[in-house]
């Protein structure tokens, strides 16, 4: 009770103390950048590292603050991860190195939506080929790691996390128990979500864009020598009633069970610094719902089931100068999507069709990095990974389905992926150099290699997998500088992707869309080349102790090998914050903008997005009170209820309008 | 080896007892109707005529039909007859036949005989089918009349239409009877109505197909193949894709030998069906 009191007693306090002095907050970068890998720290148990906007964000709201990632919005919930311009498919998005695959053919489920900020202690972000630790990639990888609490003294923290949000009404409560000794850990937590529609500027109401969600998560962790530990994690994420304004149905259930068992051992020898093999399992179920809308043409369910099994293995080495990191991984995968359509006259048979025709994929790959220095400062990296991957159709109906289009399509397809890339960074007083290069290949995902009749809200097409892909290719240029001056750091990192057999669709004028008012069928097709080019510099500014200035501008150009825009790419983009922290004090101002989509792709349904401009604040206190500590963040995002969508938005859904929002953590040691 | 000694002869008695009880079963007769359904019997003074299918049910359109003649002085089925069969729609006004296929011995078979008839119309309270059948026995001619039930479909599996060339016709759906979300092997079959008595199959035309849902956007399936005539089975087989299952129009244009098209239109934005079009549901 006392504990309640105090929240409830400073959550006032918050609010007034803070809105006071938003006039004079700041900001700095939440993230650190090394080379061309980012982490985004997420854990709230160290909150001396008091680098989050807001604690309670989603995983999405923190993955968007990364300079490397921006997030494709089809509502307010389950967005999608973009690195380097490019989307789920072309990138190995894993939790503590497992692989996970959403259940939906339209991607409203990203493998990120089925974890939680209570879950994760942070999110490693790797851009290009150097994300091919945990699986083949293109552009890059996101791997979010679970928090783990580590053998410690005896400890014991509970910690409990409220958050609340004016814009959509926004509840959300997150309470962790943690416990550790030398022998054992333990790791608990909880956390619940739920949201009304939220609105865009000038208060219109964004309709069906509301969610509820939990994450429940339990991790325990057994000393079993002296450096062996076996350590089994379970999370079970469960999201209803979560409503995607940019499409034409929602979500009625989202499912997933995570969970895993792995075994770590440290210190083997001199030369093996530390064995950590994992077996795991997810399973995800996936039901789409349109019965909550007013006008559909037709009523339809399209559940989904993605199934996987997997392992990996990796060894940690060190050896003279080398640092060696060995992954030897493997999954199988069971991805199975359905529609059934219940015809206007109850008379008329439904109609059923396989999406996904149980796509059974089967990989094995192995991965090896060697770190070393070649004299003072300078560094040379080299990485590799080779993949086996076979995928066999698992269902007859589904497999007599694609043979329509493919009459000789065989059940089963077997392909090798491999992955190289070299590293090379310097640094020379206060000037850091990186140049890499890299060689990447990717499988064509389930959807693109299998789907049938996939509706594309985004272009208006139906698309049909092609079983004959090859694989897409890219080899990468990334180069980055850094300049540090006393006060003042200034960088500039550029990327350029040359992706052959680039994976795309393609209209077939012979097809006819099965969909109500779709424009047509455009079956995955393999373009001979395109490019794509990020580049984007940075500065900061730091002329007191207590103040940072930070800035960021972007620039990235996709184009396919006819010289047409691909679409999904970001215009000339920025980013400015000012922050300031003093004791236990901090704040933040920051200012967000694109200019004006120019280079945007009609041909997959982009249009002109406007440019826009939006100021956020937040400020922050820490309280101490013997062993307990409590800590208040509040702010105001979106300052001036600008309406406004970004190129990102699916279907040029606005984004929020202003919203306040507080959070508040406390915890009990 | 002990154990050997005991075993092998009462493994021979074994064997003898179960192969002379094999040579017993050759003289049971062989239920060749092992899968099919009876339909009913049409009896004279002397034989039965049994009438079989694989849904046991005769109906509008196409119907495979399978007969065993039975003695009913001795109970043995007829093996050496031969049949003519003739349906006869009994209407206020007049009478008409139908298209059928001869009914001819099953090849490899002892007992049964195999044919098809296409009723181009169901019965109702007032007009209603009979089948005759004349058959020849050792020289000797028989006679064997019944009522049939040929209730309507659901779904339009048969289509009578004059073609521009004033000449009736008569279209039905054989195959796929299971039809499948896949490519299928499609059967027609094409008679035209020379007389109330007499339907011959048409040959070399083809049957332009267009597969339609008309419940979700009137959407067509690709990699369809027209029906062509095959001399062999004297009927028009195609391909026919299946997208999903559910209610499918197949939407049909009738092209004679010069080209020219008899019956049936285009389906395009403006004009959602053809005027000549069956119907399948699954």
């Amino acid at each position: 009770m006392y504990v309640m009191k105090n929240i409830i007693v400073f959550t006032i306090l918050g609010f007034i103390f803070s809105s006071n002095l938003f006039s004079q907050s700041i900001a700095q970068d939440s993230t650190s950048i090394i080379g061309l890998s980012e982490v985004i720290v997420i854990s709230k148990s160290n909150l001396k590292n008091q680098k989050q906007v807001k604690p309670l964000s989603s995983i999405d709201e923190y993955l968007e603050k990364s300079n490397n990632v921006t997030m494709i919005k089809r509502g307010n919930y389950a967005w999608e991860a973009s690195i380097n311009n490019m989307l789920s498919e072309r990138l190995s998005i894993t939790i503590d190195g497992m692989q996970i695959f959403g259940a939906c053919t339209d991607k409203m489920d990203p493998t990120t939506s089925y974890v939680d900020v209570s879950n994760l202690s942070e999110v490693a972000i790797t851009s290009g080929q150097q994300g091919a630790e945990n699986g083949s990639t293109i552009g890059g990888g996101i791997d979010m790691k679970l928090q783990k609490s580590g053998f410690d003294k005896e400890t014991f923290i509970v910690g409990v996390d409220l958050g609340y949000e004016t814009n959509s009404n926004l509840r959300v409560a997150s309470s962790e128990i943690n416990f550790s000794n030398s022998k054992i850990f333990t790791n608990v937590d909880g956390i619940y979500r739920k949201s009304d529609n939220y609105f865009a500027g000038g208060d219109e109401e964004v309709l069906y864009s509301q969610f509820e969600k939990y994450n429940l998560s339990g991790v325990v962790g057994v000393k079993t020598g002296k450096n062996g530990a076996l350590i089994g994690t379970v999370i079970y994420d469960k999201a209803t009633n979560v409503g995607y304004p940019a499409l034409p149905m929602d979500v009625s259930l989202a499912e997933a069970l995570i969970a895993s068992v792995n075994y770590v051992q440290d210190s083997i020898s001199k030369t093996i610094q530390k064995w950590d093999t994992k077996l795991y399992y997810n399973t995800i179920t996936h039901i789409m719902d349109d019965t909550k809308r007013p006008d559909v043409p037709i009523h339809m369910d399209m559940p989904g089931w993605s199934d996987t099994y997997g392992f990996y293995s990796k060894m940690y080495a060190q050896k003279t100068k080398h640092s060696l990191l060995f992954n030897l991984n493997g999954y199988y995968n069971r991805s199975l999507a359905e529609m059934t359509m219940y015809p206007n006259d109850p008379n008329e048979n439904s109609m059923f069709m396989l999406t996904w025709p149980d796509v059974r994929t089967l990989y094995t790959g192995i991965y090896g990095e060697d770190r070393f220095s070649i004299g003072s400062n300078k560094e040379l990296k080299f990485t590799a990974r080779f993949g086996v991957q076979n995928a066999t159709i698992g269902d007859e109906f589904g497999l007599n389905s694609l043979r329509i289009f493919y009459p000789d399509l065989e059940e089963s397809k077997t392909r090798f992926t491999y992955n190289l890339a070299s590293q090379y960074d310097m640094s020379i007083k206060n000037t850091k150099l990186l140049f890499s290069l890299g060689y990447g290949e990717r499988a064509p995902s389930v959807s693109e290699g299998y789907g049938f009749f996939l509706y594309n809200s985004f272009d208006n097409y139906d698309y049909i997998g092609n079983p004959y892909l090859k694989n897409e290719k890219a080899l990468e240029f990334n180069t980055t500088i850094n300049q540090s001056f006393n006060k003042f750091k200034v960088g500039a990192e550029a990327s350029y992707f040359y992706i052959s057999d680039y994976i795309i669709g393609i209209t077939d004028p012979d097809l006819d869309q099965m969909t109500i008012g779709a424009d047509g069928v455009r079956v995955y097709s393999a373009l001979d080349h395109a490019n794509i080019l990020n580049t984007s510099i940075n500065a900061s500014y730091k002329p007191f102790t207590s103040w940072t200035l930070t800035g960021m501008l972007s620039y990235n150009i996709g184009k396919d090998n006819k010289g047409n825009n691909l679409p999904l790419l970001s215009p000339f983009s920025y980013r400015a914050a000012l922050y300031f922290k003093k004791n236990l004090f901090d704040a933040e101002v920051n200012l967000n903008g694109a200019s004006k989509q120019i280079n945007f792709s009609s041909y997959y349904g982009e249009n002109e997005t406007e440019a826009y401009a939006i100021v956020n604040l937040n400020a922050s206190y820490k309280f101490y009170f013997g062993n307990q500590n409590l800590y208040l963040k509040a702010g105001i995002e979106n300052v001036f209820d600008t309406y406004y969508s970004t190129y990102s938005d699916w279907n040029n859904i606005p984004r929020m309008g202003c919203n306040f929002f507080v959070n508040i953590s406390s915890k009990i040691k | 080896m002990k154990l050997l000694k005991y075993l092998l002869p009462i493994l021979l008695v074994a064997t003898i007892i179960s192969c002379t009880k094999d040579d017993d079963d050759v003289f049971l007769p062989v239920n060749e109707v092992e899968d099919l359904t009876l339909i009913q019997e049409i009896s004279n003074d002397t034989h039965t005529v049994e009438m079989y299918s694989i849904s046991g049910n005769l109906s509008q359109g196409y119907n495979d039909i399978t007969i065993r003649l039975k003695d009913k002085t001795t109970g043995d089925f007829v093996e050496d007859a031969t049949f003519m069969w003739n349906p006869m729609m009994h209407m206020t006004q007049m009478m008409h036949s139908c298209p059928k296929s001869d009914l001819v011995k099953v090849s490899g078979m002892e007992t049964i005989y195999n044919g098809y008839i296409v009723f181009q119309m169901a019965e109702n309270a007032d007009e209603g089918w009979d089948l005759t059948f004349d058959y020849t026995i050792d020289g000797e001619d028989f006679t064997a009349v019944g009522d049939i039930s040929v209730p309507a479909t659901d779904r339009k599996v048969v289509s009578v239409f004059m073609g521009t060339d004033d000449v009736r016709y008569i279209i039905t759906y054989v195959e796929p009877q299971s039809p499948e979300v896949m490519v299928n092997d499609v059967t027609f079959g094409l008679y035209k109505m020379e007389n109330m008595m007499s339907f011959p199959v048409v040959e070399d035309f083809k049957i332009m197909l267009d597969p339609r849902m008309p419940s979700m956007g009137n959407h067509t399936s690709p990699n369809n193949e027209d029906l062509v005539y095959n001399a062999a089975s004297n009927m028009y087989d195609g391909k026919l894709s299946l997208t999903m299952t559910g209610y499918w129009k197949l939407n049909l244009m009738l092209e004679n030998q010069d080209g020219e098209i008899l019956k049936g239109e285009e389906v395009t934005e403006d004009n959602e069906s053809s005027s000549l079009y069956l119907e399948i549901e699954f």
